[in-house]
């Protein structure tokens, strides 16, 4: 397993379209991928995972995989949430 | 047998006689029942799936060629639901756990996820739980061997009776249609604007008295006055037809004559403009002889995102308009939002009294950067065209200057970068506050046009709020205070040497067209389906009796005499 925590920096948090990338990238890879917050987890494959943890700006999350390429998953996923996530 | 009449709300104008089509949205009965082999239960959902999966790429295709490509856009949140783990896989999932049915199961988890949509803190995210209950259907009749309604069903002539209609709904309706009749709904719904585009008539929020309708009822819809009527006799078919023919005898002969100018009958020209709501709605007010738009609302490229929208996606949208229309005028309104509106990604303070609240031109002087992202966007696409900047809600002369130095602030801001921008784009304001209309004079000197949006006017003069049903007796912008107010604009722009246009609903009231041209508007900006009628009625208008008559229906106490002074 692998996991790290960071801040959501974008304006609207893990709204639609943000959301809707994130997923995307999360799909790309084989492992299994958690999004965590508050205690609360979800499937980051799942766009209405996603949006059901109404992630706003500045509020921190967990990402958590397991599998061959969580590492890589979870890096690549954590730079695009840090880009801005399109915004 | 004897007719039945119905009253609902006039939501979209004209006459029709058809048959009654109800558009079917009924949800199928689930029983829930223990299945054998879950294994084999999961894979006919599987198969389901995929088949709902082909039924909206096919509705996404046919919507997107008819209608563009934001319409389409639905059937996208519909399909990426199918695609979702947390909605097939949770069904599936569960399928085998509990060992039951997939109607049972779909509708469950359908309902979960449509709560948890509805829970969330965002009206966005509220929103798509519609969409899940939507798609969920979908599944639900295909799982029952009930195809969706068939929207080939409708006939030309016929008339779709519905509880409510939904965008992914009227997008599918074929030409031809002849009314809409909803149990839900207002003059603002969806609903009703898209039957104002459509060129059809409609009577909504009727209740419960949808239920007296029965399938192929004959029905006449009246969408002037409100009223259905439900199997009339031989008698007032034959009136209701006759009655149809001569509003489309007149309207052919306007249609005609659409694409020439609107010159009263001793020369005086009155430029007809089309009120838009977005880009798509360009072809039926350039169909129907619009000479210009007389009010771009910008507020969908707000509304219908999620994020505050690019200079880029808004010079986009500005430039395809003023491209359209080829150097005629075209003017666009700055954001007009406050506090009724709800916009996901800005979190705007709900407000007890939004419509007297921090809105349209407070709102945007407050929020310098996003306000200047528009202007740079306008100035930027103003290059393509004939540019006219309108301001909203403006009150006070300083508001203008305000304005006015963030525009000058934006152009050199783009000059340096190296942009090619507009060089003269007209600037003007809405006069929609009776403060605007009574200081006229003043407001007058800083502006190069006035337009009365007399929506907005009428129900600040007469402390009527426009969406409560139950003072709506009370708001009629044929009000002769709003007239007055009208007037005292026309006035104090003619001594400044400006322009007035009116983009208000009384604008495109063919009633009111003698009244208006007499109380000295230049121009009239109206919903695309009215300006052939309004401009018909400018040709056959003298301007000096309009001005006697226009006089007279000032000294009118109340709206009914006012339009029937003009109706003579």
């Amino acid at each position: 397993m692998y996991e790290e925590t960071l801040t959501i920096s974008n304006e609207t948090g893990l709204h639609a379209r943000p959301a809707a990338l994130l997923v995307k990238e999360a799909g790309k890879f084989e492992c299994s991928i958690k999004l965590v917050k508050e205690g609360k987890e979800v499937d980051a494959k799942s766009l209405l995972g996603v949006m059901s943890l109404s992630v706003r700006q500045g509020e921190e999350i967990t990402l958590r995989a397991e599998g061959d390429d969580a590492e890589q998953a979870v890096k690549t996923l954590r730079q695009l949430i840090e880009s801005g996530l399109g915004e | 047998m004897t007719a039945d009449h119905i009253k609902g709300v006039a939501a979209a104008p004209g006459l029709a006689i058809g048959q009654a089509v109800r558009w079917r949205k009924d949800r199928p009965k689930v029983e829930k029942r223990q299945v054998d082999d879950a294994d084999q239960e999961v894979l006919r959902l599987e198969k389901i799936v995929d088949r709902a999966k082909e039924q909206l790429t096919r509705l996404r295709e046919t919507t997107r060629e008819r209608m563009g490509d934001d319409e389409a856009g639905i059937f996208d949140a519909h399909l990426s639901f199918l695609d979702d783990p947390a909605y097939i896989g949770e069904i599936k999932n569960r399928i085998r756990d509990k060992k039951e049915n997939a109607e049972a199961i779909s509708e469950e988890v359908t309902e979960e996820m449509a709560s948890m949509l509805a829970s969330l803190p965002d009206e966005y995210m509220q929103a798509r739980a519609d969409d899940i209950r939507d798609v969920g259907n979908r599944i639900l009749l295909l799982l029952s061997g009930i195809e969706p309604f068939d929207p080939s069903l409708l006939q030309s002539g016929s008339i779709v009776i519905a509880d409510d209609l939904a965008p992914s709904d009227t997008a599918q309706f074929p030409p031809g249609v002849a009314a809409m009749v909803t149990s839900r709904g207002s003059k603002t719904a969806h609903a009703a604007i898209m039957a104002r585009t459509l060129g059809i008539p409609a009577v909504l929020g009727i209740g419960d008295n949808l239920d007296q309708i029965q399938e192929d009822d004959t029905l006449i819809v009246d969408g002037d006055e409100g009223n259905v009527t439900i199997n009339p006799d031989a008698d007032s078919q034959q009136k209701a037809r006759a009655e149809m023919e001569r509003q489309q005898e007149l309207r052919r002969a306007a249609l005609e004559k659409a694409g020439s100018d609107a010159v009263t009958a001793d020369g005086k020209r009155i430029q007809v403009f089309a009120n838009i709501g977005r880009p798509a709605d360009l072809e039926t007010a350039l169909q129907n002889g619009a000479e210009g738009i007389g009010l771009f609302r910008t507020e969908f490229l707000y509304l219908e995102n999620d994020h505050w929208p690019t200079e880029e996606e808004q010079a986009d949208a500005y430039a395809k308009v003023l491209k359209a229309f080829e150097g005629k005028p075209v003017v666009i309104r700055t954001l007009d939002i406050g506090g009724d509106k709800d916009l996901p990604y800005a979190d705007l303070p709900t407000e007890e009294n939004p419509f007297l609240g921090h809105r349209a031109i407070r709102f945007c002087l407050s929020n310098p950067e996003i306000f200047k992202t528009q202007l740079r966007a306008l100035l930027r696409a103003g290059v393509h065209g004939d540019l006219w900047i309108m301001f909203p809600m403006v009150e006070n002369v300083s508001e203008i200057r305000e304005a006015k130095s963030l525009l000058e602030e934006a152009r050199s801001e783009l000059e340096k970068e190296g942009h090619a921008v507009a060089q003269q784009p007209k600037v003007g304001i809405m006069i929609e506050v009776p403060a605007a209309a009574v200081t006229a004079d003043v407001l007058a000197k800083e502006v190069d046009f006035m337009s009365i949006g007399t929506n907005d006017l009428t129900q600040y003069t007469l402390a009527a709020d426009r969406g409560n049903e139950r003072v709506a007796p009370l708001y009629d912008a044929a009000h002769p205070a709003v007239l007055r107010l009208v007037r005292q604009t026309c006035d104090a722009a003619r001594q400044e040497g400006i322009i007035t246009g009116m983009c208000g609903e009384l604008a495109g009231d063919p009633k009111m067209t003698e009244v208006l041209v007499g109380l000295g508007l230049d121009e009239l900006s109206m919903s695309a389906g009215t300006i052939p009628e309004v401009k018909e009625n400018v040709r056959r208008i003298e301007t000096a009796p309009a001005r006697t008559l226009a006089d007279e229906a000032l000294t009118k106490s109340d709206p009914v005499e006012i339009r029937s002074l003009s109706g003579k």
